[in-house]
């Protein structure tokens, strides 16, 4: 049985360092398995979470050797060198360890309205072909890791949780935008509050992302050119104004204010 | 007296997977204000880990004739009453079955998207135990889809959420249940809810065990928080081992590999590669005559279900994880113990497209990849059948103000649950215990907290952080593990059990001792010396009834006992506190109504 060094950030918002552990490694260890032997025979106060260790849940997201991964589906041979060093995700505010605050995600999730299906199918068994779906589906397979919200330079280097969603709430309104039933016009909070033109098509999110969505080709770009063709295309304005192309007829959205869920922690 | 905040609710609701985010929909859609508290991150609970899809009868599918099969809540029904071996509560099943659909359908306007029929319909999947076609589903991800659609849904309609908080005591005002008190999982600061009625929907527990499909949540706290409150917890001894566990590599045994495999054609071999379902010794008497007898029937029945029998791999959870255990122990398993799951002969592109996640779990976790190479597997540790005891129609457990549903409640499964049963479960009676929790508290004031209560559990929550020196909450776990793996398993005997047994009681006494390092601030040693705790009292409860059910149903097989016996068939076990120890005692199950005696004649 060949041992590794599993070098772990030890620490909390006031400050901390980075601490060697050795680790006996097995066939097909993963770096979630190497954290739970350290708090089982080393440190039982090293703090981490996770839950279903199959990569379903999205909760053991780290930095390991700085690239942002999950932890359960990381193999310990395939990271290079005998020393593993595993960090928290930077973009959120440091709780212990490898536990940060994410919350403020399930806050902008918040203010997003869920599916509000049109009046002529509300209340009915939807009829809707594999084919429109496919791509609907493709977001609803997000897990939540909020990988894709760590990397995004907007909110990480530039801070600006204030003014953008971020990749991950971007996915769930295309999945909204993009279903064949919804009745809402959800390009107004695009361009406003979710701030969509933020997102200057780096494409780390995409590349982050487990669950392999084409975060930037196939929800954001679509979404940006429906803001664009709904606000900014002079030649559409001109073809609505003539009556030759009819506004689009879903309902205004109102974005659902804060007090409604309260996220704490 | 240490310090703590107080939160106030009409309805607190304890769990946030599919069936407390239901009630929270439900009991806000009645007026209440709900707070709903969960361990881990909102949208993270083990609903997610679910795979194959949510048993109701849309009667969605069409035989090659252009018929459509001819399902309804009436075989469904039967279906359930059959794979429970009739150990069912009638009434909790009558409800079930009927109303499953409506629930599935609701959860399309919520937003869910299933795959979708030629027809463009929710597409449905054959699965053990389901007569026809029944399981709509979203790929191999649909608990995913379930719980992200209530998840949104919930925040939706509003609550408050509270994340990373455990509880770990239900308060109690005279009988009635009034709050509830615990900690927050990242500071260790003390919490106390207040509401007029609380719904418990905190899921199963497996983590006693080796090899389980189930999260590090599944300790079962909200089942002991109930039972030191009072309430009656029913067949506790019924906990279904899944067929289908990953086998190999070592670091992921136990983690669930979908029945969907089974049910897009997957078939299970032994060393010799053969297809040991197929021996009839293996088929219950209340299924013979219904499946293939030949390899060449099973494979025609991939594409024409009307004329053709389904494979023997579909077979009850129980019945095919009893073959797997008598194959390998009869020395026709793999080099790891196991059996093969082989469904190469899907093809790739079919196999990527109906069972994607476990494509992407076997070929990144295990390297194996399961279109050119057969899947090792073994039973694990999935379900609890048993839990608190839930009225049907409300959910109301035996303590005024408290309502269970989900997992931790207890009545629909009998001794053994259909997969896809559990989504739909959670749907239906997560729905019915919201409702039951806010008529409930449309009539209710707010009860008055007992410091007492809160003082005694926090003696208990703070005792190993003060001793010198002591026992690790991890070995304890461990030897647990180790102990209720071998002798609590699928195949059980008296020796077994009464060995088990002494091991807990043992255990109890060393875990009075148990020392962790470090202060309250997410410290997972802390949180372990409770979780244990709980652990340690709910494997005596399950091996003590496996002791008094002297029969063989369902999940419960019994080496020494290995028939049905119609006498116990009658008969549900019921447990409750008695002091310091466990009180069990039998209670007749109720009849079955002549109605639905005549539906299950006619369909069976």
């Amino acid at each position: 049985m060949e041992t590794i060094t599993l070098r772990l950030f030890r620490g909390d918002a006031t400050g901390g360092k980075m601490v060697d552990y050795q680790v006996k490694t097995f066939p097909n260890m993963v770096v979630l398995d190497a954290v739970h032997q350290i708090q089982a025979e080393q440190d039982s106060s090293v703090a981490c979470r996770w839950n279903c260790k199959a990569a379903k849940c999205g909760s053991c997201s780290a930095e390991i050797d700085g690239k942002p991964a999950l932890m359960c589906k990381t193999q310990v041979h395939e990271c290079a060198g005998s020393t593993i060093t595993v960090t928290p995700i930077r973009t959120f505010p440091l709780i212990k360890d490898l536990v940060t605050d994410v919350s403020w995600n399930y806050r902008m999730a918040a203010k997003i309205p869920p599916l509000t299906p049109r009046a002529d199918v509300a209340g009915k068994p939807f009829n809707m072909q594999q084919i429109d779906v496919d791509r609907v589906q493709e977001f609803r397979k997000c897990i939540e890791c909020f990988l894709c919200q760590n990397v995004c330079h907007v909110l990480r280097e530039h801070e600006r949780t204030d003014a953008f969603f971020g990749p991950r709430q971007m996915v769930r309104i295309a999945s909204l935008e993009m279903h064949p039933m919804d009745n809402l016009n959800r390009r107004e909070q695009l361009r406003g509050e979710a701030g969509v033109g933020f997102c200057n098509i780096t494409k780390c999110c995409t590349e982050v992302c487990p669950e392999s969505i084409h975060i930037t080709d196939n929800a954001i770009i679509p979404l940006k050119e429906r803001v664009v063709d709904d606000y900014f295309d002079p030649v559409r304005k001109g073809l609505v104004a003539i009556g030759l192309i009819k506004k689009r007829k879903k309902a205004p959205l109102d974005s659902v204010p804060n007090d409604v869920t309260k996220i704490m922690r | 007296m240490d310090s703590y905040e107080t939160f106030e609710y009409d309805v607190l609701v304890i769990g946030a997977g599919g069936a407390g985010l239901r009630a929270v929909i439900a009991a806000r859609e009645a007026g209440c204000s709900v707070g709903v508290v969960c361990k881990s991150l909102l949208g993270k609970a083990h609903t997610v880990m679910a795979e194959g899809g949510v048993a109701a009868a849309l009667g969605n599918m069409k035989s090659p004739d252009g018929m459509n099969e001819p399902d309804s809540w009436k075989v469904h029904l039967t279906d359930t009453f059959k794979g429970g071996a009739f150990l069912n509560n009638p009434r909790t099943v009558e409800i079930f079955a009927k109303e499953a659909p409506e629930r599935v359908l609701e959860l399309e306007q919520y937003g869910a998207v299933f795959d979708r029929t030629p027809e463009g319909l929710i597409a449905e999947r054959p699965f053990g135990g389901h007569k026809y076609r029944r399981l709509n589903h979203v790929g191999d991800r649909t608990g995913l889809e379930l719980i992200r659609t209530v998840q949104d849904k919930a925040v939706g309609v509003g609550m408050s959420v509270h994340m990373e908080i455990t509880l770990t005591r239900l308060l109690k005002d005279g009988d009635r249940v009034v709050g509830a008190f615990g900690y927050r999982r990242d500071t260790g600061k003390f919490v106390v809810f207040r509401a007029k009625s609380i719904v418990l929907a905190t899921g199963g527990w497996g983590r006693m065990y080796q090899f389980t499909s189930n999260s590090w949540e599944g300790t079962g706290d909200g089942l002991q928080m109930a039972y030191e409150a009072g309430a009656e917890l029913l067949d506790m001894e019924m906990i279904q081992f899944h067929p289908t566990g990953m086998a190999w590599p070592p670091g992921m045994r136990g983690i669930l590999v979908t029945e969907g495999v089974r049910g897009e054609g997957g078939i299970l071999k032994n060393n010799k590669g053969e297809r040991f379902m197929f021996n009839p010794d293996y088929t219950p008497p209340l299924y013979k005559g219904q499946f293939a007898e030949t390899a060449e029937e099973g494979e025609r029945w991939l594409e024409d279900k009307k004329n053709n029998r389904r494979p023997p791999e579909l077979l009850p959870r129980d019945v095919v994880a009893r073959a797997i255990y008598k194959e390998v122990e009869a020395g026709r398993g793999t080099e790891h113990k196991a059996v093969y799951l082989d469904v190469t002969h899907r093809g790739a592109e079919y196999i990527k497209r109906k069972l994607p996640s476990m494509y992407e779990q076997f070929h990144a976790l295990g390297a194996v990849d399961i279109t050119k190479e057969a899947m090792e597997v073994y039973p694990t540790v999935h379900y609890t059948m048993g839990g608190v005891w839930a009225e049907p129609e409300g959910c109301a457990t035996s303590v005024p103000g408290l309502f269970a549903a989900g997992e931790v409640a207890a009545g629909l499964h009998g001794a053994n649950r259909l997969g896809g049963n559990s989504l739909s479960d959670i749907l239906v009676f997560g729905k019915r215990a919201g409702e039951g929790a806010a008529e409930f508290a449309r009539t209710a004031k707010l009860g008055a907290i007992d410091p007492a209560q809160i003082q005694a559990e926090i003696s208990v929550l703070m005792h190993p952080l003060e001793l010198q020196e002591g026992e690790s909450p991890y070995k304890i776990h461990q030897e647990l593990q180790e102990n209720m793996q071998r002798d609590c398993m699928i195949a059980r005997n008296e020796q077994g059990l009464n060995s088990v047994l002494a091991k807990i009681l043992e255990l109890q006494t060393r875990a009075a001792k148990i020392k962790v390092n470090g202060d309250t601030a997410f410290n997972p040693g802390w949180h372990a010396a409770r979780d244990v705790r709980f652990m340690l009292r709910t494997s005596e409860i399950i091996v003590r009834c496996a002791l008094e059910r002297k029969e063989s149903r369902g999940a419960q097989w019994r080496l020494d006992y290995p028939a049905l016996d119609p006498v116990w068939g009658k008969k549900n076990l019921i447990a409750t506190q008695d002091g310091d120890k466990v009180k069990i005692t039998e209670r007749p199950l109720p009849d079955m109504p002549a109605e639905l005696k005549a539906i299950v004649e006619e369909y069976k």
